[in-house]
């Protein structure tokens, strides 16, 4: 099956249905909060949060003998606030720093969510556990349950976001004026970091635990290049974490069923590589382009003077003067010489002779005004 | 103890010491995330490099994916400073993407890659004893604790020949790149170090766990020491415990060796942030009760003071009319009482306060603190005057 093929049963396949829908959902939340996570600076923080949820994925499973959807996200989602209050507890109680913290906190847990793991799998009912997939993520584990506890959770987070935009959107540029304003810096944080948890955990089934920040921060990394606006940035980030999520479960379905995660994310990372070359202003040929421009524009400037000075030796500052004095003028190259006739700023007459025009001589005397950069 | 069970342990000591060397550095540089971002980035490299040598524990092997780690920082360094995402950002695209490229490889059973997964995250120290190492006919081991043992020695020949570069560019990079120490080579160096002993314990922990043996026992030592060289020491010592229990716990509960390897980790650490003696929660939590009482102690001085001599004013000296002037629970007012009586700062009769002699002293030195410019630390006043509170 192509990948064209995939996108049309998308609408009459019950299965491809359900899931093109759960990958959409997560898309769409993890696009939307992981602008909040990349702003804030806490692109890592999800991470640690993502590995540290095993241990509450495999202790719900344990606690209850049950793969209730529900159950494992509040699970995962206990052992992610779990992590974020032990790694706060750390940086705020010792001289560790928050790089250490996260990768202790990230690393322990994590190894504890595979002793809790690897006990699961020695269990008489292990195989239907499935709980590996965790680890990496499987798109075609996803049942219409699981996709409406998705969705519920999306929404409850939109609706959140969208009441507190404001508080959410000061808090993320400058917390110090928030406060002074009044907002409680610490009910909004907590909402943040709960909504943050939220969105990596519906992403754990499709994307697994390893990968899951990945696809928190390449959507918001690469809207964060198009625009400079918050709400721009919240919906494209949006988009292109839906683009993420549908695109890369389809070519993984169409795959011989790879692990979803290292697809979608390797999808999430080519749009990051996109948007950093292309984006116009902030993209890298946005930005040469520019570069370039700024170049010749001065290489032509400091032509047009050179060759104004050598003019002004002269009384009648319209005298002809052979094209091979040019050559010696400093800055002199064929293509800025070039440029400067096409623009209409010296003339050249047929006998090899040039002069300034008087629009040359109006713009070389502009620049080289005291005050001006330039010679 | 069987042998194989001898020599696993062997190893995991290996690989501990072998972790916590580059860690103590990665630690005090702020740098622990970027062991996350190779341990994961290598996964690649490994996969093609057993393309290349069909063995995971070849020489090359080791080195190729040890270049994917240093490809790793570099790539998060030239993100970085094209300044469209900050750092945390650049690891956090990075790492993921390299990761992702090895897993799909595996998965796709690309060049028959005989390595899963499961192995990939959990790693296989349980199988290490079976690949020998035999020369000329004679069995020297495994050849995986030849390998640890070849990294532990690069990891302490770098550390001791270099410790003076690596302490100074680690604590002051400037003055390190003033003195001509070449941080910045020192640098590539250190990741070069953490590359290859990443690589090197993959194959027995499994490519996350490696993190849990670089950062968590540095980070505990940290808790325990100001100086280098212990801290060097203590956090070799506390990898090693953690491995060996760990090993042990594993084989109790039949769960994955690497994983009780970090969780062992996990509660050493934990332990140590509780109890460890100046920075440990207990410690703090006591320091700033004491610290409570003694500032107490002074406002209640200072609070005399104002109220004898010349606006003598016996009502505010006594013990019912703290609760109301300084807002303290009765409880608090007649404990802080009782300790600066027991220090002989104030004397008390019929439920009037007055300063002793000593602490008219304590209110001029206090006053002297509160309105020099200099500030002195609060403690030589505690030292002269509260010694007895502990």
């Amino acid at each position: 099956m192509d990948q064209f093929e995939f996108f049309i049963r998308l609408f009459n396949d019950y299965t491809t249905q359900t899931i093109g829908m759960g990958t959409a959902f997560l898309g769409l939340m993890s696009g939307v909060l992981g602008v909040y996570a990349f702003l804030r600076k806490q692109s890592l923080l999800g991470d640690a949060v993502a590995h540290a949820s095993l241990p509450g994925i495999a202790l719900a499973f344990l606690l209850t003998g049950t793969k209730n959807t529900l159950l494992i996200f509040a699970g995962a989602a206990l052992a992610g606030w779990v992590a974020t209050f032990w790694i706060s507890g750390i940086i705020r109680n010792t001289r560790i720093k928050s790089d250490a913290a996260l990768a202790i906190v990230l690393a322990v847990f994590f190894g504890f969510g595979l002793v809790l793991l690897t006990f699961v799998q020695r269990m008489e009912n292990a195989n239907q556990s499935g709980l590996e997939t965790y680890l990496f993520g499987q798109a075609a584990t996803l049942l219409r349950e699981d996709v409406t506890a998705m969705g519920i959770i999306s929404v409850f987070a939109l609706v959140v976001i969208t009441l507190l935009w404001k508080e959410f959107k000061l808090m993320t540029f400058d917390e110090q004026f928030a406060r002074t304003l009044g907002f409680n810096q610490k009910y909004t944080d907590l909402a943040i970091n709960t909504l943050i948890v939220l969105s990596i955990v519906i992403g754990l089934q499709t994307v697994g635990v390893i990968l899951m920040s990945a696809l928190l921060i390449a959507p918001a990394a690469a809207a964060r290049q198009w625009t400079n606006r918050m709400s721009t940035m919240v919906l494209l980030s949006a988009v292109f974490g839906i683009l993420s999520g549908v695109v890369g479960t389809g070519i993984s379905s169409a795959g011989n069923n790879l692990s979803t995660g290292p697809v979608i994310v390797l999808v999430a990372v080519a749009i990051v590589v996109v948007s950093f070359v292309f984006a116009p202003g902030r993209g890298w040929l946005a930005r040469t382009i520019a570069k370039n421009q700024n170049r010749r524009s001065l290489a032509l400037n400091k032509l047009l003077e050179a060759l104004y000075q050598t003019c002004q030796n002269h009384r009648d500052i319209k005298h002809k003067h052979s094209i091979n004095i040019i050559k010696a003028v400093p800055g002199y190259n064929q293509k800025t010489l070039n440029s400067l006739y096409e623009k209409g700023l010296i003339e050249i007459t047929g006998d090899n002779q040039w002069c300034l025009t008087d629009q040359g001589i109006e713009i070389a005397r502009e620049s080289i005004k005291p005050g001006r950069s330039g010679s | 103890m069987t042998m194989p069970q001898i020599e696993i342990q062997i190893i995991a000591s290996l690989v501990a010491i072998a972790c916590a060397i580059p860690g103590v550095f990665l630690v005090l540089r702020k740098m622990a995330m970027i062991s996350d971002a190779i341990s994961h980035a290598i996964l690649p490299g490994i996969v093609v490099g057993f393309l290349f040598t069909g063995s995971i524990n070849s020489p090359v092997l080791i080195l190729l994916a040890a270049a994917t780690g240093l490809l790793t920082v570099v790539l998060v360094e030239i993100i970085t400073s094209t300044r469209m995402v900050k750092e945390d950002a650049a690891i956090g695209l990075v790492f993921p993407a390299l990761f992702s490229i090895g897993v799909i490889m595996i998965s796709r059973n690309f060049a028959n890659v005989h390595i899963d997964t499961d192995a990939v995250l959990m790693g296989e120290i349980a199988f290490a004893p079976f690949d020998r190492m035999v020369i000329a006919g004679v069995d020297l081991g495994p050849q995986h604790a030849w390998v640890m043992f070849a990294i532990v020695v690069l990891n302490l020949v770098f550390t001791s020949v270099f410790f003076k570069e690596l302490k100074i560019s680690t604590f002051d990079a400037g003055l390190a790149a003033s003195l001509g120490f070449a941080p910045v080579a020192m640098n590539y160096a250190l990741m070069a170090s953490v590359s290859i002993t990443t690589v090197g314990a993959f194959d027995a922990v499994g490519a996350i766990l490696v993190v849990a043996l670089m950062i968590v026992p540095a980070s505990a030592a940290y808790l325990l020491t100001d100086d280098l060289k212990a801290m060097l020491m203590i956090s070799v010592g506390f990898g090693v415990f953690s491995a060996i229990s760990g090993y042990w716990a594993a084989r109790f509960l039949d769960v994955s060796i690497a994983g009780a390897m970090a969780t062992m980790s996990g509660i050493v650490f934990l332990v140590l942030f509780i109890v460890a003696p100046h920075r440990g929660l207990l410690s703090i939590m006591k320091r700033k009760k004491r610290q409570k009482t003694e500032f107490a102690q002074m406002t209640l001085a200072i609070h005399i003071h104002n109220h004898s001599g010349k606006n003598d004013d016996v009502e505010e000296r006594r013990i019912g009319h703290l609760a109301k002037h300084l807002s303290w629970t009765p409880d608090f007012g007649r404990e802080i009482v009782r300790q600066a009586l027991k220090h002989k700062l104030i004397r008390l009769e019929m439920d009037v306060i007055s300063l002793t002699g000593k602490g008219v002293k304590f209110v001029k030195a206090a006053n002297g603190l509160i309105t020099s410019k200099y500030h002195p630390e609060f403690e030589t006043l505690r030292k002269e005057f509260i010694i007895f509170a502990d």
